[in-house]
């Protein structure tokens, strides 16, 4: 089963994040902020990663990049949440290497749909 | 598929007053000069956060308000604006407003409009008052109207895998737009001894026929924009062939994305594939499904009913260690060795039980800065707070029953005790007056101590004050009992009344409030210097460490906390009054002497007072000896709310189920103390 990596501060964000995920069919961790998942993308191997930008400790730019240095994330997909409001956020992300961004707030369909689609 | 988002609000209210409390704490530091560059980001996020999960789970009304907020701090963190008072004000206002919003919605409502529109307008003022870009997102292609179609030119960069993409992706999104024809440009291909696995030679012309606008074409090349060169234009038949045909070699495919045929091996070479399937490793692997957290949260609701069961374990193993009390200890050696054990463990589940519900007094403390500065700022003031110990833990039912009677003596600090500072320079003390708020652990019980340097009680007005309410007609001998005065009903000695504080109501309360925590407190105040109130706590509610003791056939159990000493009366000691005795000299006083038999009209004959016990308790600042027949021990009892379950009985504070079985009633001695004061004053 295709495994995710889910990582946001929010609970409420990231419960529901894990929760469409999963009746999606795909099989979810999910972490509190950078440092929690870069240990946890460390120890496992996940297909995609799916970061809050605003996070405490390690935000999620930080963990693109960090991740992205890793050689078994060289090619994982790894998308940002983020809100309309930073957007100019995006083009530090992309430097950063990531693949692509979420913008919130988003149905849960869509973020489904986007998932999918980048696991191809 | 419809994923209903409701489910998560609950989680969301949580977490959005967490992060309310959070700015709260960071701007009042902001505000004071205490806070760092880390505090700000924190706020920020608390904010953004909030915002985010507002739009989220459909609370629109939110959602705009935080995103004023937002829009504020994320200036003041780019440090392109200054945070002063007006705009700490601005932003604890809206942070108010916030707080009102969740309250509403955790009720299904919205709060009034009329409420919010200051709130939004103040926002908005000051955000046009400093250096604010017009926040106005312009798309970044105007839609032009549709075309047959679009001829796409994609050149990505050669190192766009390593970003996570996938130009295969790509293509097949926008064969969802309509029919595709895609030629895949290899000619940059080189000899495979020079090519490098990861990287990109390929480029694509695809000509998209269809109805689909350009910006919807352009979407899709969102992520890799800055990836690749792309040119979009109307789609021209002839360009189609024209432009391309000397690129040989081509690879032509027609609708490249045909649902389930992967287009992978005709777009490109596979050799450069390789990396696309590296990205997607599938090794077996063990798979932990979530990664442990820091925290959990659950309902209280659980917690409480696994306290009630270890509560139960507890009765029961305690009635257990009765029945094998009599056994012999040799025949019967590993079967008591269990029981030891078992003894031991129960004790330590029941202490790990309890502490899930503790919680750092902090969160009550937490609202304290925000209120003394409002309040100082209200009555002119000038305070300066202080807290120690805010990670002392305490049961969660206390904290919460903890919030209105601390509130209360914090505004009467601020109202009643700290002087205008003019009065303050006058009487050569600093102008800010300082109000500290502490909290620790001593033997077993939490101490919380309220201190400010203020004008401190005066003896004269308190006496004269009550002897004018009929409260008292001798006055009192020492300073200790004056002070208990304050706790009378309807004391007031604020020869002003505001709105702050009130007219004195409360005060008695306060100390009811204390005294149904099976709390105490005490008052130390020297006139000119300040005063010192302490509330003295059990650390939980649901257990109670006990002294037991029998009257004829019943057993009632005494709050150790209340409880100074027992002695066997010596007729020396006791004075009678008309023939009966009613007071007895223990520790050097006489104290009144309170028969339980007759409080608890317990049947069967009293022995004679001198082959009794009395104990001496002490509450609310008065003692009496209450007389036992016989001291059973001192236990720890297992509260039961008689409340709950049957209904409240003057003098007794709950229940306990004692080893035996039997059940035992919790004598509630400051209820019993103030009934032996009903009973002098008729």
């Amino acid at each position: 089963m295709t495994h995710i990596l889910t990582v946001d501060d929010s609970v409420s964000m990231r419960q529901m994040v894990a929760y469409t995920l999963r009746d999606a069919g795909f099989d979810v961790s999910e972490a509190g902020d950078g440092t929690e998942a870069l240990a946890a993308a460390e120890q496992q191997s996940f297909d995609l990663v799916l970061a809050d930008v605003n996070m405490p400790n390690m935000d999620g730019i930080a963990l693109i990049k960090a991740l992205r240095g890793l050689s078994s994330y060289q090619y994982t997909p790894l998308l940002m949440l983020t809100t309309e409001s930073s957007m100019e956020r995006k083009s530090e992300g992309k430097a950063a290497g990531a693949t692509g961004w979420i913008v919130k707030p988003f149905e849960p369909e869509n973020l489904v749909a986007t998932v999918r689609r980048v696991l191809g | 598929m419809g994923i209903d988002v409701s489910r998560f609000r609950e989680a969301f209210f949580d977490e959005s007053e967490e992060g309310l409390a959070t700015m709260e704490s960071g701007l009042l530091a902001l505000e004071s000069g205490q806070a760092d560059e880390d505090t700000l980001h924190a706020v920020f996020r608390a904010a953004h956060s909030i915002k985010g999960g507002a739009a989220t789970f459909g609370f629109p009304d939110i959602a705009e308000v935080t995103h004023h907020l937002e829009s504020l701090l994320d200036a003041a963190r780019s440090g392109q604006r200054a945070l002063g008072g007006a705009e700490i004000d601005a932003l604890l206002g809206a942070a108010d407003c916030v707080r009102r919003q969740i309250e509403a919605a955790r009720a299904g409502e919205q709060i009034d409009a009329a409420l919010l529109d200051p709130v939004l307008r103040t926002l908005e003022g000051l955000q046009q008052g400093g250096a604010e870009p017009a926040p106005v997102v312009a798309p970044a292609t105007a839609d032009t109207p549709a075309q047959a179609g679009w001829d796409i030119h994609f050149v990505p960069e050669p190192d766009l895998l390593r970003t996570g993409n996938d130009p295969i992706a790509i293509l097949r999104e926008l064969h969802r737009l309509g029919a595709c024809a895609v030629r895949c440009d290899a000619s940059a291909l080189p000899a495979l001894d020079a090519l490098t696995p990861d990287a990109l030679y390929l480029d694509w012309r695809v000509a998209l026929t269809g109805e689909a606008s350009e910006s919807a074409v352009r979407e899709i090349f969102a992520w890799v924009e800055d990836d690749c060169a792309l040119t979009v234009a109307p789609l021209d038949a002839a360009a189609v062939d024209g432009d391309h045909a000397d690129t040989a070699p081509a690879v032509e495919v027609e609708d490249a994305a045909e649902p389930g045929e992967p287009p992978v091996d005709a777009t490109a070479p596979s050799s450069v594939t390789a990396p696309v399937e590296a990205a997607a490793p599938e090794p077996a692997r063990a798979r932990v499904s979530t990664i442990e957290q820091a925290s959990i949260r659950v309902p209280v609701d659980k917690v409480d009913a696994l306290i009630n069961l270890v509560g139960e374990l507890v009765i029961t193993q305690a009635a257990i260690a009765q029945d094998s009390a009599g056994l012999d200890p040799v025949e019967h050696e590993r079967l008591l060795n269990g029981l030891a054990e078992l003894e031991r463990n129960t004790r330590h589940l029941q202490e790990a039980v309890m502490s899930v519900r503790m919680m750092p007094v902090g969160t009550v403390f937490s609202r304290f800065p925000r209120m003394v500065r409002d309040l100082a700022g209200k009555l002119g003031k000038q305070v300066r707070l202080q807290m120690a110990g805010e990670a002392t833990e305490l049961d969660k039912g206390l904290i919460e029953r903890l919030v209105d009677p601390l509130t209360h003596l914090v505004r009467n600090a601020v109202d009643h005790g700290i002087e205008t500072p003019e009065a303050r320079r006058a009487a050569g003390k600093p102008a800010a007056g300082t109000l500290s708020l502490a909290a620790r652990h001593e033997s077993g019980q939490v101490v919380l101590e309220i201190t400010d340097d203020g004008a401190g009680l005066s003896r004269e007005r308190i006496v004269a004050k009550a002897r004018e309410r009929g409260l008292i007609t001798a006055e009192p001998a020492t300073d200790a009992e004056v002070w208990q005065l304050i706790f009378e009903p309807g004391f007031s000695t604020a020869d002003q009344v505001t709105d702050v504080s009130g007219r004195g109501v409360g005060m008695d309360v306060v100390r009811k409030n204390i005294n149904a925590l099976s709390g105490r407190m005490d008052v130390s105040s020297s006139l000119g210097e300040g005063t010192r109130l302490s509330i003295r706590l059990p650390l939980t509610l649901a257990i109670l460490d006990g002294m037991q003791v029998a009257v004829g056939d019943q057993i009632f159990v005494l709050p150790l906390g209340e409880v100074i000493e027992s002695m066997q009366p010596r007729p020396a000691d006791i004075e009678g009054v008309a023939g009966r005795p009613s007071l007895l000299r223990m520790r050097g006083e006489f104290v009144p002497i309170l028969p339980l038999r007759d409080l608890m009209h317990v049947d069967g004959e009293a022995p004679p007072l001198t082959e009794a016990i009395a104990v001496l308790v002490e509450a609310e600042g008065r003692r009496a000896a209450l007389i036992v027949d016989e001291l059973i021990g001192q236990q720890q009892a297992v509260v039961k709310s008689l409340t709950t379950n049957f209904r409240r009985v003057d003098g007794i504070a709950g229940a306990t189920i004692l080893g035996d079985g039997r059940v035992a009633l919790i004598l509630d001695v400051a209820d019993i103390v103030r009934g032996m004061r009903r009973a002098q004053a008729a």
